[in-house]
């Protein structure tokens, strides 16, 4: 039986059958944008070769059998954490000294889009 | 002709703890040592290329003549580490002072405030001597990736000091400073004191706050300190632990973290050492491996009893650990989009999706954008069971292993690095290989347990280090059997530079 | 067993009134489904970091530190306020509170957000929501069931200028971005945009009473809602920031879907953007997939586990809730039901009506006063009652006016005009204007009496048609000056008139 996809995921051209770890031009692209990173046409050449080799090398991970295993998000065995809820004030002056663009004290953004 | 040597009787040798104790006793002026060691830095940077950003000389000079003042007048607090030059990986923030973390991502920002681990260094009176080289993100084995420029392995200009934490690596190995702190994600600190022929430590996760450390994946990543003695890491680090209230992964040091040189006799008489074999395996040069073995002789001899064992998951760390750490980066590095800090290219009419795409596409290095990428993939739908979720499970089974393991063994010990350092530009081209060097060093930072590197020997005047594991919150045990075998094997050697 | 029974029996009830609203293949017409995100207001600091959340009224980007700026570095802790007031909420809506729960990272772009991911909660992907399960009652026997309950950060503040898509850029305000918010996600079961408004107000109203919410912020509840109409496929309305505006949004959708599907145009899935100023919405993204989040578990913070102690804790301080209060004032008070259910549908209004209860006013007339008149007057300017110049001793004058008589119902109303535009004391009112009601019978008989007088032919027409009857009455209400109750001065004319004609007969 064939593992479970999810059928929202985009369905790229060059991408290919389950159990292949390539990732085709288009892929690349999708998760650069997604990541919101530009990336110039012979990146993408070279990345689509290198991060396809890569993950083939990460698919070994699948020889392990972690059946009813848990995973491990924190190797730390902490619980609750808290802080107090008293204010204390920053000096936003210095805050907004690296703010590249500003207009009056807000920051300024591109437009929409 | 040499002012150095002439003036000052290579202080800069001096361990940290007899410098400490000299610039107390006034015997020796902090303000001479820093004077030195800028002149040093002046002689042998152009070489190296170990700093970002060095603070300037006359307030360098300044912060060093207050501590003589103090010592003069014997009034106002002398920290421990007074007077004593620190050397900082440049992602660990500084107010004021500018932070690169090897990136032209972050051009024009300066910290508003500082790493805790700072805060608590400049308490002691240590001061902070510049911003050290790294790999852009604390991404790779080589201090290549940096947009500063490579750092050069002060033994053999034309090798890498190994990365990330690079500069931090060769400054201390090249004179520059006496004490760096690193960070140490996958291997950072101990790979490239591995190369360098420094002593660095990748503490218990938890240890040193996290606050400040600009986050590549936080839940793998510890500050760490370098130093050319075990003693004086054990000094550093002591002074580096401790509950931060603004780090929720941060604990409170057991006593069985510090290490005093004072109650610890030289013997290792009992000490268990298990080998994990794993370590040993394929792609091991050697060379390396017959250093290593070498010094577990070496640690029999001091009544250690060195046995053979095995961690089967190890092979598996290596992809696990570079799965969870891109997809963490992935989501660490979303918020450099230009609005708030560092560089932000010209609107020109265009929207925020393309000007941020803009941003990244002109601030990343090929590298940060490979993991971005590689994260993102890991973490999508459809693909984060496959992989994320897998590799931490793996995790858990590592964790699972190396418990077992410490039912029978006090420590265990292998090599730093399978490979000695390479040349410049040997990898870049090739991040598989790259990633493949971090083979013995991820293991500790998937399970969280300390691991130090301790220089054991040369190859063809290349260094080789040797890493030791023990239980979380051991440090104390793992400074005392390397001290004993650092006494030991008593390299002498230094960098010709 | 016997909870159970009658669960399932509301249950059922709920079902069959479903189907009478259903079209005739049996699907709702509509079908809503609402993100609330109410920002815990009496937590004095961020979410994650030290900051004030004082911050309405003050200058863009004075409350932020490295923290909430999203600097490289920087780390997360949370508010323990936060989890004390999630527990509130969650066992108010009668949720199942997660023992063991963790935050989660929510990546996606947005220039409101500092980190570009959101430190939220998740029920996939490793994540634990805080809570699930749980309803809030809509009247009329419905109930809108809760999905999940969340603990996030809010995002900061987007100004344009004009409107959101000519703006030439974006002004970003980060005062706002960490605040503490609650999200309440519901399943899709409101069937019209009254139901949406009636479910936020009645939640508005809970959180009021809890104290964890303050309605009278300006943004403090904002909600996204989600809206499905029969033909066409799921859109979603953001940026809708009050519980009367996620009416006119919804209405506005359904007409303008309706519009699309009549002239035979798809409704496609998407995401729209409503523009209170404008009051319409606009396109922001057409969605061709789900957006790809990549939640997973937040690093820098560690799991919490909330024991049953703590939940015990919290419940034994639980204040009163809406539906608590409703029933004590039906008991206590004699107030009907449906009255007694507009008054706790506002915890100011409620506590309104109490502190005239205080001032001795008589409660039913009271609560009518304040249900029916007072709260059409205030709509009417569209303000909220503690907005207005109208307090309880106000209203408990004017109630006991006119149980003494001397206002009638009809004066009082205007009486009651005057105090909501000046603020004036009602019996100030009354003595300035000599308004005085005639209230007794025996006043009204002279009044009669001169009006017959004077009005022979009247009279005699009036014993056979009707039409003479109303001049009649009309006169006598003239001669008062409308200070009778024309109920009364009816009764007084006819009695009147039959006195007269059984003199006749006789």
């Amino acid at each position: 039986m064939p593992k479970e996809r999810k059928l929202s995921r985009r369905e790229f051209p060059d991408s290919k059958k389950e159990g292949d770890s390539r990732i085709g031009k288009e892929e690349v692209k999708h998760l650069a944008w997604l990541a919101r990173m530009k990336l110039s046409n012979k990146e993408i050449d070279a990345f689509s070769q290198q991060l396809s080799q890569i993950l083939q090398y990460f698919r070994k991970i699948d020889e392990v059998d972690t059946e009813g295993i848990e995973p491990t998000y924190h190797v730390l065995d902490l619980t609750n954490v808290f802080r107090k809820d008293e204010p204390r004030t920053f000096p936003a002056e210095e805050v907004l000294r690296n703010v590249p663009e500003k207009k009056g004290r807000y920051v300024k953004a591109p437009r929409m889009g | 002709m040499d002012s150095f040597h002439s003036y000052y009787p290579l202080p800069s040798r001096l361990s940290v703890s007899d410098l400490c104790d000299a610039i107390r006793r006034g015997s020796i002026k902090a303000e001479d040592y820093m004077a030195s060691t800028l002149d040093r830095i002046r002689r042998v940077e152009e070489k190296v290329h170990a700093f970002i950003t060095i603070v300037e000389e006359s307030t360098l000079l300044e912060r060093a003549r207050e501590i003589d003042r103090r010592v003069r007048d014997g009034k106002g607090f002398l920290g421990a580490l007074a007077g004593i030059p620190i050397a900082v990986k440049d992602l660990i923030c500084t107010k004021g002072l500018r932070t690169t973390c090897g990136s032209r991502i972050l051009e024009g920002y300066i910290p508003t405030y500082n790493a805790t681990v700072i805060e608590r260094l400049e308490e002691q009176g240590a001061i902070i001597l510049g911003k050290t080289n790294m790999d852009e993100f604390a991404m790779g084995s080589s201090t290549e990736f940096s947009y500063f420029g490579p750092t050069r392995n002060p033994w053999d200009l034309s090798r890498v000091p190994g990365g990330s934490s690079g500069g931090s690596a060769a400054a201390v190995a090249a004179l520059e400073a006496p004490m760096a702190l690193g960070s140490d994600t996958g291997g950072s600190i101990r790979c490239p004191a591995s190369f360098c022929s420094v002593v660095g430590l990748k503490p218990t996760y938890g240890l040193v706050s996290r606050f400040g450390l600009i986050a590549y994946a936080n839940s793998l990543e510890q500050i760490g300190p370098m130093t050319r003695t075990v003693e004086d890491c054990a000094l550093l680090f002591s002074h580096m632990v401790g509950r931060d209230p603004l780090d929720s992964t941060s604990v409170e040091p057991p006593k069985t973290v510090f290490f005093s040189k004072k109650d610890d006799a030289m013997d290792l008489v009992g000490l268990k050492v298990g080998i994990p074999k794993e370590f040993f395996g394929e792609g091991i040069q050697e060379s390396v491996a017959k250093t290593v073995r070498k010094a577990l002789e070496k640690l029999e001899s001091l009544g250690a009893q060195c046995e053979e064992t095995t961690i089967p998951s190890i092979q598996y760390a290596l992809p696990a650990y570079y799965i969870i750490a891109m997809s963490e980066a992935s989501s660490n590095l979303a918020r450099y989009d230009g609005l708030r800090y560092g560089l932000r290219v010209p609107d020109r009419g265009y929207g925020w999706n393309t000007i941020f795409a803009e941003n990244r596409r002109l601030g990343f290095g090929p590298e940060v954008k490979r993991r971005i990428i590689l994260g993102t993939y890991a973490l999508s739908a459809g693909y984060f069971d496959k992989y994320y979720l897998k590799a931490q499970k793996i995790r858990t089974i590592l964790r699972m292993e190396f418990q077992r393991a410490f039912k029978r063994f006090d420590v265990l010990a292998g090599p730093s690095m399978p490979i000695l350092p390479f040349k410049i530009g040997e990898k870049v081209g090739n991040p598989l290989e790259m990633y493949m060097c971090d083979v013995d060093t991820v293991p500790a930072n998937l399970t969280g347990l300390p691991a130090l590197s301790l220089p054991c020997g040369f190859r063809n005047g290349l260094p080789v280090g040797i890493q030791f594991m023990a239980q979380a919150f051991q440090e104390g045990l793992i400074f005392r059997v390397a001290y004993a075998l650092e006494k030991s094997l008593d390299l002498r050697e230094e960098p010709r530079l | 067993m016997a909870m159970a029974k009658a669960k399932k029996k509301e249950r059922m009830t709920r079902v069959m009134r479903r189907d009478e609203e259903k079209g005739k293949d049996g699907e709702p017409e509509v079908i809503i489904g609402l993100e609330v995100h109410v920002q815990l207001t009496n937590l004095k600091t961020k979410l994650f970091c030290s900051c004030s959340t004082d911050y309405r009224g003050a200058e863009p980007n004075t409350h932020v530190c490295p923290i909430c700026m999203g600097e490289p570095g920087t780390l997360p802790v949370v508010n323990e306020g936060a989890i004390e007031d999630a527990i509130m909420v969650a066992l108010a809506l009668g949720s199942s509170i997660s023992r063991r729960t963790l935050f989660s990272r929510k990546n996606y772009f947005y220039p409101d957000m500092p980190k570009n991911f959101q430190i939220s909660q998740y029920d996939k992907a490793g994540g634990v929501p805080f809570a699930t399960g749980g309803s809030v009652s809509i009247g009329g026997g419905k109930k809108v069931r809760i999905r999940r309950i969340q603990i996030e950060e809010d995002p900061g503040r987007l100004v344009y200028e004009g409107t959101i898509d000519s703006s030439p850029y974006i002004l970003v305000d980060y005062n706002r971005a960490g605040l503490p918010l609650i999200e309440i996600v519901t399943e899709p079961d409101m069937e019209s945009p009254k139901e949406a408004r009636m479910f936020l107000q009645n939640l508005r109203s809970i959180l009021e009473h809890l104290g964890v919410f303050d309605e009278s912020l300006q943004g403090a509840m904002r909600c996204d809602a989600n809206i499905s109409i029969k033909g066409g496929k799921r859109v979603e309305i953001k940026n809708i920031s009050s519980f009367k505006d996620v009416e006119r949004a919804l209405s506005f959708e359904i007409t303008r879907q309706k519009g699309l599907l009549s002239r035979g145009l798809r409704v496609g899935m998407e995401t729209r953007h409503w523009d209170d100023l404008r009051r319409i919405t606009v396109s922001l993204r057409v969605k061709e997939e789900e957006q790809d989040y990549r939640y997973f578990p937040e690093p820098d913070l560690v799991p919490i586990t909330i024991s049953e102690g703590l939940i015990a804790k919290v419940k034994a301080c639980m204040p009163i809730l809406p539906s608590e209060r409703k029933r004590l004032f039906i008991d206590k008070y004699g107030i009907p039901p449906q009255t007694a259910e507009v008054l706790v549908g506002s915890k100011a209004l409620a506590d309104f009506f109490e502190e005239c209860i205080k001032l001795k006013a008589d409660p039913l007339p009271l609560a009518n006063w304040l249900t029916g008149d007072l709260k059409a007057l205030l709509n009417e300017m569209e303000i909220e009652i503690w907005e207005s110049k109208v307090t309880p001793a106000h209203m408990a004058e004017l109630v006991s006016l006119v149980k003494d008589g001397i206002l009638s119902g009809k004066m009082a109303k205007e009486v009651l005009k005057e105090v909501v535009a000046t603020g004036r004391m009602p019996r100030k009112i009354v003595e300035e204007k000599g308004l005085r009601a005639i209230a007794s019978m025996e006043s009204l008989k002279e009044i009669v009496e001169r009006v017959f007088s004077e009005n022979p032919e009247a009279v005699k027409d009036a014993l056979r048609q009707e039409k003479a009857v109303h001049f009649l009455i009309g006169q006598v209400m003239k001669a008062t000056k409308g200070s009778a109750d024309p109920l009364m001065a009816n009764e007084a004319v006819r009695r009147r008139l039959q006195e007269i004609a059984s003199s006749v007969s006789a």
